[in-house]
């Protein structure tokens, strides 16, 4: 059988408007690619939803120089806490640096709105070359002689036809599976956020978070917050309104049966967050999920003609300390854009050739990253990480500060008795804080 | 205006309804296979309705396109989805 080849109306297409996508895209114009960036919302961004603290700031500064100054930020962060739980009582370990690259550019991270950061940067791709249709959802890929040759649209004529193809296309991505790249997941792979952005006046942010200026906090709590679901919740400041949520792993709720929202109801009724919260106006209400999994359900990352970046990938790292998404989508865009640039100048667009997309995520250190948290989400992400020891440490505080005419009790006799009344066995205390030392201090 | 119902969130998102739905639920499968019933408590937008007679009663027009429901589906084949046509569906503005 013989085939015509292929006709390349464009030496790339990127699917999914995204971060990973809009960088990608850029990247690809400036090296003078002709470049096709795919978008099945109406614009860039409508179907996006994260936290959302961007800490990519750094890496986007090596592409458009403060970029902060054009694009719709909201704060940038100056203080993080993380909150340990008890139904009644919240222990916090409180960070707020005024130090170099926090309070300074390049700044460390910045919360954004996606609908509006997302648009924004799509047109920066448009500027610098890139071509974006938008309201087109693509449904398959094109194959000739083994190799993906494109894409399908679904409207009339919407066989696209490229050299190369970068999956852009969120946690869901279907094109990853339609080429063969990605299984289906367990639902224990996969979290699920839900978020409400709450309107409230600056002034109020400020005093309310001590902020001076466009200073802005991330707030994240673990324990009992989630009840006996495995996840967490989070608070961030905008300019004029609070994002907040709560993750839950998707196999957890099914089993616990508890709904996400009214554990979200929950969280802003809790003693420590409701005077915070407090006098906000809900401005929207959304949902999405989260690929929590990180190493152990990355897709494989290339075939011939085919590049998978971004959720799609896999590439969000939720790993307790860490809560990053955004930033790795742009890393994993720029390498994919680095990989089809190399083939367009060799002319090769087989999987041998685009292997070299493994390189390039190790030089922007997303696959090293990944590699070095890959202990860290199937353990962080469980019941006793996540719920339980938060939750032990809140009550226990709760135990150490009260006067109460009881005779004062030393904290390790204190902490031996909660683990024996807990369902904590002593091995699996042992095993886990060896777990945490793998999984952060080496 | 702190603590809202779901319905209240609901009110506060704006979709773009498609002529055709985007996901189908094969409710003879939920009624005689599947007793978890799973996708009733986990869909963010509440969509999926349990029926008397065991079934499942699904309405698209408000879904957020998140997945979960076919994730946490343990019957095969119960839940068919795709996303809707390009610039239909949910269009978050603030999130």
């Amino acid at each position: 059988m013989t085939t015509a080849p292929a006709k390349e109306q464009f030496d790339v297409i990127i699917v999914g408007a995204g971060p990973a996508g809009s960088v990608a895209a850029l990247l690809s114009a400036r090296a003078g690619l002709k470049v096709l960036l795919l978008e099945r919302g109406e614009y860039p961004g409508a179907k996006n939803v994260s936290g959302a603290v961007f800490y990519g700031s750094a890496i986007l500064n090596q592409l458009i120089p403060n970029w902060w100054e054009q694009a719709p930020v909201e704060r940038y962060i100056c203080r993080r806490d993380i909150a340990f739980m008890s139904p009644t009582t919240a222990v916090a370990l409180d960070f707020r640096s005024a130090g170099a690259g926090y309070a300074t550019a390049p700044y460390n991270g910045f919360t954004v709105l996606r609908p509006k950061f997302d648009r924004w940067l799509a047109a920066q791709a448009e500027a610098a070359g890139a071509f974006l249709l938008t309201s087109a959802v693509v449904d398959d890929v094109l194959r000739e002689n083994g190799r993906i040759v494109g894409v399908r649209v679904r409207r009339e004529q919407g066989e696209i036809y490229a050299k190369v193809v970068i999956a852009c296309d969120g946690v869901n991505s279907f094109l990853a599976k339609k080429a063969g790249l990605q299984r289906e997941f367990h639902s224990h792979e996969l979290s699920l956020g839900v978020k409400e952005v709450l309107g409230l006046d600056p002034a109020i942010i400020q005093d309310r978070f001590h902020l001076s200026g466009n200073e802005g906090i991330a707030f994240e709590y673990l324990g009992a917050i989630t009840e006996d679901v495995h996840g967490g919740a989070f608070l961030y400041t905008n300019h004029d309104s609070l994002s907040l949520g709560v993750i839950g792993q998707v196999s957890s709720l099914v089993e616990r049966r508890k709904r996400s929202y009214e554990l979200l109801e929950g969280f802003k009724a809790h003693p420590a967050v409701a005077p915070l919260v407090r006098g906000g106006k809900l401005r929207e209400y959304s949902a999405h999920l989260i690929p929590e999994s990180g190493w152990s359900m990355q897709p494989k990352l290339y075939t011939g003609g085919m590049l998978v970046a971004g959720d799609a990938a896999g590439f969000c790292l939720a790993a307790g300390l860490y809560l990053e998404g955004m930033n790795y989508a742009m890393q994993s865009g720029l390498a994919a854009a680095e990989t089809a640039i190399v083939a367009c100048q060799r002319g090769n667009f087989s999987a041998r050739t685009l292997a070299i997309y493994r390189k390039y995520l190790k030089q922007r250190h997303v696959s090293t990253d990944f590699r070095a948290y890959r202990h860290a989400p199937s353990f962080v992400n469980g019941p006793r990480l996540q719920n339980l020891y938060p939750e032990m440490v809140a009550r226990g505080m709760e135990q150490i500060f009260r006067v109460d005419g009881a005779p004062k009790q030393k904290i390790l006799p204190l902490a031996y008795r909660m683990v024996r009344q807990s369902s904590i066995k002593p091995g699996q205390l042992l095993h886990d804080v060896y777990q945490v030392a793998r999984a952060y201090l080496w | 205006m702190v603590m809202t119902t779901h319905e209240e969130k609901m009110r506060t998102v704006r979709f773009r309804v498609a002529a055709t739905p985007h996901i189908v639920v094969n409710s003879e499968i939920c009624r005689n296979e599947c007793s978890v019933h799973a996708c009733v408590y986990v869909c963010p937008a509440n969509l999926f309705v349990p029926l008397d007679d065991g079934g499942i009663l699904f309405n698209y027009e408000q879904c957020f396109e998140c997945g979960t429901c076919y994730i946490a589906c343990n019957q095969e084949g119960a839940i068919r989805w795709s996303y809707p046509d390009g610039g239909y569906g949910v269009t978050f503005r603030e999130s």
